[in-house]
């Protein structure tokens, strides 16, 4: 089975977060927990269909990753730009680009 | 420009309110997100990859300096320092909080602006010619129609769900820079043969999945007549455009599936019906709608000639500007200035605060205090003396936005992409990035003069990759970025739609292919008064498709 974490926005302010070990909706991928069997997935899903039922976020959904070397990387291009912010540099002072590259490359 | 009215303030200022209070329930838990979701599009506020994003219209595209100082202030408070123009001649911001919005929209209503309408299956802003009002081939301004057009829209009841979104442009010279042709309905504002002013109407124009270019319906449809003839094709499509498939359920697929002529035969009928109704235009309304709009007195200053040779003499950049980004105003001694948002290797259509600011500096100082968003994402000062193109290139200089490259290979439009846009299938921003790199060189680039790259990122089109000289529309395949090339489009007064050239392109192989198009082209034109479009149109796609594909494909 492909491993999968549980993705979403928050929706105070939008920013993507995804549900870590603690159950808390962190801003870093790279602190997912990861479902690596059936159960966990429904575990991950249970939790964020009542996470987004209590309005803490939206647009949830389950993403399949790989962890390679430690780190975990979002099949699909879209989950790794939004897990690393725009691969472009922006304004001055903006710090997303560094991160995604990697992430991206 | 227009000036809000009574009317006008309290409305924006009850739509803030209201939003202020939907936004609450929403944080508060009292709306659930289907109820919400609806209700913040209807105020321009989509939820993308990252963040929200806050769309704010720019009624045809028109800005004073006081607008856009508050447009600086948005980015700077409530996103991360940057908004994005469109290529509907609106502002996108990135980043904004859910929670700051109404905040950011009360500032926007402090300066008569709102996100109303950047979304749904409304009436989106209504576009124009962004030289309007001041350039030299114009019949007559087209923004006083499109103010008409946009207080007619504006929560209009009856079009607030369409079967899908209408997007209306006008533009007022036989040059069409607005790209009418493919919008859902364009007009051509101009004078038959007694003097009268009136429009050409063109209908069913679009891009997206399925690109159409609109049927012209009627040759002259006087202008007393604009509300109720557009009154009328709306109640067609409203009535029996497609809401069963939304990807069939723009007004082309109407037009297309319909006919033409049916389709002018049943809006003449309910044109009947309307015709001597309210929607009549009274002469009076028009002109009172029109005194907005009146040119800025321009004083003679002809010492700008001089001033200019001279100017030009001892600053060969300068000269450059001047050649590309400055257009033939409708006074002598003025001119119509691009500031390119294009820069090389930048994002297209970005500016940051500080570059707003500076802008609507220069505006102020030396511009009459307007400003224009165009289509193909970059700023316009309508008008500017010549007299003081240099100090408005100097200060342009010092703030990064003095690009000589209006019109050429490296003015390229792109839509946000998978950098950004949940729709996305691939990027857009950093194909556009490398091909400007790539072309960098001034003088190759004057070398392949008047060429327009446009980019999408999904087949939604937005970066108008259909109608691009050369078009890249990015799709998703086997989980990879895929860049499909377009050849031969035009969006101006012999619209055309680009045509796939052939299998597409890995992104580290695309700016590559744009390359070898280009050699192609400056190998086989005539001379370098015959352009890429031009050229293309006499020789057709095989010696493109032999360039990049080998015989086999040139011979398929």
């Amino acid at each position: 089975m492909t491993d999968k974490v549980l993705t979403a926005n928050r929706l105070s302010d939008g920013i993507s977060v995804w549900l870590d070990a603690a159950g808390t909706w962190n801003t870093s991928l790279q602190e997912a927990f990861v479902a690596r069997h059936k159960e966990a997935v429904e575990a991950l899903e249970a939790t964020g269909k009542q996470a987004f039922a209590d309005n803490k976020v939206v647009d949830v959904n389950v993403v399949d990753v790989e962890e390679v070397d430690g780190v975990l990387r979002p099949l699909r291009m879209r989950e790794r730009i939004r897990a690393g912010g725009p691969t472009i540099p922006y304004a001055a002072g903006y710090a997303g680009l560094n991160a995604t590259r990697s992430v991206v490359a | 420009m227009y000036r809000y009215d009574e009317f006008d303030h309290a409305f924006v200022n009850d739509r803030v309110a209201q939003f202020r209070d939907q936004v609450a329930r929403r944080l508060s838990g009292e709306l659930a997100e289907d109820a919400f979701k609806p209700l913040r599009l209807m105020n321009g506020v989509y939820l993308q990859l990252h963040a929200y994003m806050l769309r704010v219209a720019i009624p045809y595209g028109t800005l004073n300096s006081r607008q856009l100082r508050m447009l600086a202030h948005i980015a700077r408070k409530y996103d991360r320092g940057y908004g994005h123009f469109t290529t509907r001649q609106n502002i996108q911001f990135n980043w904004p909080a859910l929670s700051e919005i109404p905040d950011a929209l009360a500032d926007l209503a402090s300066v008569e602006m709102h996100a109303i309408q950047t979304s749904g299956n409304c009436i989106r802003n209504v576009t124009a010619d962004h030289f309007a009002g001041a350039a030299a081939d114009e019949v007559a301004d087209p923004r006083p129609y499109a103010e008409i057009l946009r207080q007619w829209s504006s929560v209009h009841p009856e079009f607030s769900y369409l079967p899908r979104k209408f997007k209306i442009a006008v533009t007022g010279a036989e040059r069409d820079r607005a790209a009418i042709q493919v919008h859902d309905i364009g007009l051509h504002l101009k004078k038959n043969d007694k003097g009268e002013t009136g429009f050409a109407v063109y209908v069913g124009g679009g891009q997206g999945r399925t690109p159409m270019i609109a049927k012209k319906i009627r040759d002259f449809l006087p202008e007393e007549d604009l509300l109720s003839y557009t009154t009328a094709i709306v109640r067609v499509y409203n009535l029996h455009g497609r809401r069963d498939n939304k990807y069939k359920a723009r007004i082309k697929i109407l037009v297309h599936e319909t006919g033409a002529e049916e389709l002018a035969r049943q809006v003449e009928v309910e044109f009947a019906e309307l015709k001597n109704t309210e929607l009549k235009l009274p002469d009076a309304d028009i002109q009172a709608i029109t005194s907005y709009f009146a040119p800025p007195a321009l004083e003679p200053r002809a010492e700008g000639w001089a001033n200019l040779a001279q100017w030009k003499k001892a600053d060969s950049d300068f000269a450059r500007w001047v050649h590309q980004n400055v257009q033939p105003h409708k006074h002598p001694d003025y001119g119509m200035v691009t500031i390119s948002l294009k820069p090389i290797g930048g994002i297209p259509g970005d500016a940051t605060d500080e570059q707003m600011e500076a802008v609507a500096d220069i505006a102020e100082e030396y511009a009459f205090d307007e400003i224009r968003v165009s289509h193909e994402q970059n700023l316009i000062l309508p008008h500017v003396a010549l007299a003081d193109l240099e100090p408005i290139y100097r200060a342009l200089v010092a703030t990064g936005l003095a690009t000589a490259n209006a019109g050429l290979i490296t003015d390229i439009i792109a839509c946000p992409g998978l950098d950004y846009c949940a729709l996305a299938n691939a990027r857009s921003i950093p194909v556009a990035q490398e091909i400007s790199n790539r072309f960098a060189s001034a003088d190759r680039q004057a070398e392949i003069g008047e060429l327009k790259i446009k980019i999408s990122g999904c087949i939604n089109a937005c970066g108008h990759h259909h109608v691009g000289h050369i078009g890249l529309l990015g799709v998703e395949k086997k989980g990879e970025e895929l860049y499909q090339i377009t050849l031969g489009g035009s969006g101006d007064e012999n619209t055309s739609i680009g045509e796939i050239i052939g299998r597409g392109f890995e992104p580290e192989k695309v700016t590559d292919a744009i390359e070898v198009i280009v050699d192609t082209y400056l190998g086989l034109r005539l001379d370098q008064s015959e352009n890429f479009l031009a050229a293309y149109r006499r020789v057709g796609p095989q010696p493109f498709k032999h360039a990049l594909y080998g015989n086999a494909a040139a011979a398929a």
